[in-house]
């Protein structure tokens, strides 16, 4: 497969994009190399392990172009509604910063566009921007995502800084076919402690492309929560690659919701860095029709007594289908590791599909590890209770389902945010 | 009481078994609206049997016979329309409905019942089920907990008569919603159960135990043995039963009792 039939066309051809100049001169080098790697990188293969069972298909993005500007910025920002109070708010459409608001941030904290932050805030900036390799799967993908670039927020909480009320980051995207590259970069100095909220939206029922990125990084003692809520167009393609890495005693919290797009492709990497560092990933995936949502994640280990939890849950009706491949790595030094990785799939349908491929590789000893993934169906002697009260059994079904992903929201500590997520749910269940 | 003639749940000769296995062997009952019968017998006779049948469990197969609420069969309709048409079975096993709340629960059975396009009224809706929950010693913290999850044996209990006192059926089949109840709560339960009786109502209470008939006192008390309803009288038979049990009944009226007579 070429390069020109399988990357996006016009992005492929534009050379640098239209608001280069807002970002600094260093910056456009650094993309320039990025795109040299897109271009060398393979296209993924039917054997490659990363994409096993994937749908190859979908990593077709030839009919992809960049995104204009959209029509009406009015109408998104007001769109953009999500927690009432909220610490500030960004909304991006289509790659560019439309609108910041900010009720209350602490001083010292840095609420920037990624283009501004490089220039104002190089030494930040490099340090922590896409500083670790894609490692499970889309490196060709993310060094696309670094190529073409274009906006993004920057979020820095010094040393110390606590920031009770949540920040909210929306990402629109708008037309045909448009592409865009969300980026979100979160920097916890120490005991920092942050919640931040991404939301990913199509303005319309549209075919798009989003190849989003997110860089986790969680200082000593910090505490992150991060979420992020995708509610692409039904006809959507996007990649959401995330990278944490927690130093020590630092705690990070990240659930990913999936209430959208016809293709997604998550990858989920977890550097335990730290002693005692922890690291919580969750998703949220209800599938229907033919989505398909194939997630790969890494929990690494480095440091003694750090401890890992995955919970993912999935939800399969129709002929969705879903892939989970999740390896646990215990690398030498990782002593009294402990970590749990749990995958359930709840098969709503006969033609669904759920693959899981839980995966370990332990090189330390005293070590806790539990893995494992599960299938199940309805129950129907709770759809019978149900429908005894006089519910119907469709809208039983999304109450069961709904009751199996708030089991995944209870991880989250913040009771109005599990709520708002909960609403979330809700609305995308009709119920 | 005056009820029209249709206005029952009526069970006729009904035969229903699990798999090849008969279990209702002709049951018949009437249970008039304004009325509340009580079934006793044996474990196993069937009673269970009888509640879920009534309320369209898919694992029972009826064989033959009716069970016609307010004249018309219900036996071909969906578990979820019998309930809507005014069916309400209180489960002697509730189950866990993990990750969903009471709240949320309650709320869709009664959104079922609305028009197309209704939504229900939130500030009543809550008003309402606070004020049964007070007034069955529910905490109102259980709102928010998931259905059944972790209750104990008297709170899954006294949360089935709060769907029931929300719900406002018309025909309520009550099994074993004593069992597990410590004296309070049966008293409470009882209360709770006091309230909704009337004239818009018929309720069958199915019960091990004599002393729930003391606190909801019956019209009529039918003795169950294998399948069938074989001996009903009024409310001292359960008196009789709780003194003597059910041996005697059963000679005299069961299937043996019959055969050698
Ligand atoms: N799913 C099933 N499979 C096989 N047998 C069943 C099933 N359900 C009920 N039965 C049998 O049917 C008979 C009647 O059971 P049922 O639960 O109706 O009794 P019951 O009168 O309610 O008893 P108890 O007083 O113990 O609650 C029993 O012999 C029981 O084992
Ligand atoms: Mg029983």
């Amino acid at each position: 497969m070429s390069i020109t039939t399988t990357s996006p066309a016009e992005i492929g051809n534009s050379g640098n994009s239209s608001n280069s100049t807002n970002w600094p001169e260093w910056f456009s080098k650094d993309q320039n190399e990025a795109w040299e790697l897109f271009q060398s990188l393979p296209q993924p293969k039917r054997n490659d392990e990363p994409w096993r069972f994937a749908n190859l298909k979908a990593l077709d993005l030839s009919e992809f172009q960049p995104a204009k500007p959209v029509e009406d910025k009015a109408v998104l920002i007001a769109r953009s509604s999500g927690l009432a109070d909220l610490a500030a708010k960004l909304v991006f459409a289509n790659d560019a910063l439309i609108h910041r608001e900010v009720a209350g941030l602490p001083a010292g904290v840095l609420l920037l566009s990624l283009e501004q932050a490089a220039t104002e805030h190089e030494e930040l900036f490099r340090k922590h921007f896409m500083s670790t390799e894609a490692r499970l799967g889309s490196k060709k993908f993310a060094a696309l995502h670094r190529a073409r670039l274009r906006s993004g927020a920057f979020v820095h909480v010094p040393r110390g800084v606590v920031i009770e009320r949540p920040i909210e980051i929306w990402h629109w995207v708008e037309g045909e076919n448009a592409t865009i590259l969300p980026h979100t970069l979160i920097v916890l100095g120490e005991g920092a402690s942050v919640t931040v909220i991404d939301r990913f939206v199509s303005s319309r029922d549209e075919r798009s492309l989003a190849i989003a990125v997110n860089d986790l990084t969680v200082g000593t003692n910090a505490k992150l929560h991060y979420v992020g809520v995708q509610e692409w167009s039904d006809k959507a393609t996007a990649f959401h690659l995330n990278t944490t890495e927690v130093e020590k005693e630092g705690v990070s919290t990240a659930l990913q919701m999936n209430l959208g797009g016809a293709y997604i492709r998550g990858e989920s990497d977890s550097h335990l860095l730290g002693e005692g560092s922890r690291s919580v990933m969750l998703s949220i995936n209800p599938a229907n029709g033919t989505r398909e949502i194939d997630q790969r994640t890494f929990q690494d280990h480095f440091s003694p007594r750090a401890t890992s939890d995955l919970l993912y849950h999935n939800a399969l009706a129709d002929s969705s289908k879903t892939i989970f491949a999740g390896l646990i790595k215990v690398e030498e030094a990782a002593h009294e590791t402990d970590a749990y990785q749990k995958v359930r799939n709840l098969m709503l349908s006969d033609e669904a599909e759920a693959n899981s491929m839980p995966g370990l590789e332990i090189l330390a000893d005293n070590v806790r590890c539990t893995h494992g993934a599960t299938s199940g169906e309805l129950n129907e002697d709770e759809l019978f209770y149900m429908m005894a009260r006089g519910i119907a059994p469709k809208q039983a079904a999304q109450l069961i389902v709904r009751g199996f992903f708030g089991a995944v929201l209870e991880h989250l500590e913040n009771r109005d945010l599990q709520d708002h997520l909960g609403e979330i749910l809700d609305h995308k269940l009709n119920l | 009481m005056s009820a029209h003639s249709s206005s029952s749940l009526s069970i006729r000769d009904l035969h229903a078994s699990i798999g090849d296995k008969p279990i209702l062997k002709g049951l018949t009952l009437d249970i008039p609206k304004g009325e509340v019968h009580a079934i006793m017998g044996k474990n196993g006779a069937g009673k269970s049997t009888l509640a879920k049948i009534m309320a369209g469990h898919p694992d029972y197969t009826v064989t033959s016979g009716d069970v016609l609420l307010d004249g018309e069969s219900i036996l071909g309709l969906e578990p979820d329309v019998r309930a809507r048409l005014g069916l309400f079975l209180a489960f002697q096993y509730p189950m866990e409905i993990p990750g969903v709340t009471i709240a949320n629960f309650i709320r869709a059975a009664l959104q079922a019942r609305l028009p197309e396009g209704e939504e229900l009224e939130a500030t009543d809706y809550y008003a309402k089920l606070y004020a049964k929950m007070d007034a069955l010693s529910v905490p109102r913290n259980f709102t928010s907990r998931s259905v059944n999850e972790g209750f104990s044996g008297g709170e899954k209990k006294r949360c089935e008569i709060l769907q029931m006192a929300m719900l406002e059926p018309s025909y309520a089949v009550l099994d074993e919603t004593d069992s597990g109840l410590d004296i309070d709560a049966l008293k409470i339960v009882s209360a709770g159960v006091n309230a909704l009786r009337g004239p818009n109502i018929g309720m069958l209470v199915i019960t091990h135990y004599q002393r729930l008939l003391d606190y909801i006192v019956p019209d009529k008390v039918h003795v169950m043995s294998e399948g069938r309803i074989i001996h009903s009288g009024d409310k001292d038979l359960a008196l009789k039963l709780e003194a003597q049990g059910y041996d005697w009944v059963e000679k005299e009226f069961g299937e043996s009792g019959t055969k050698a007579a």
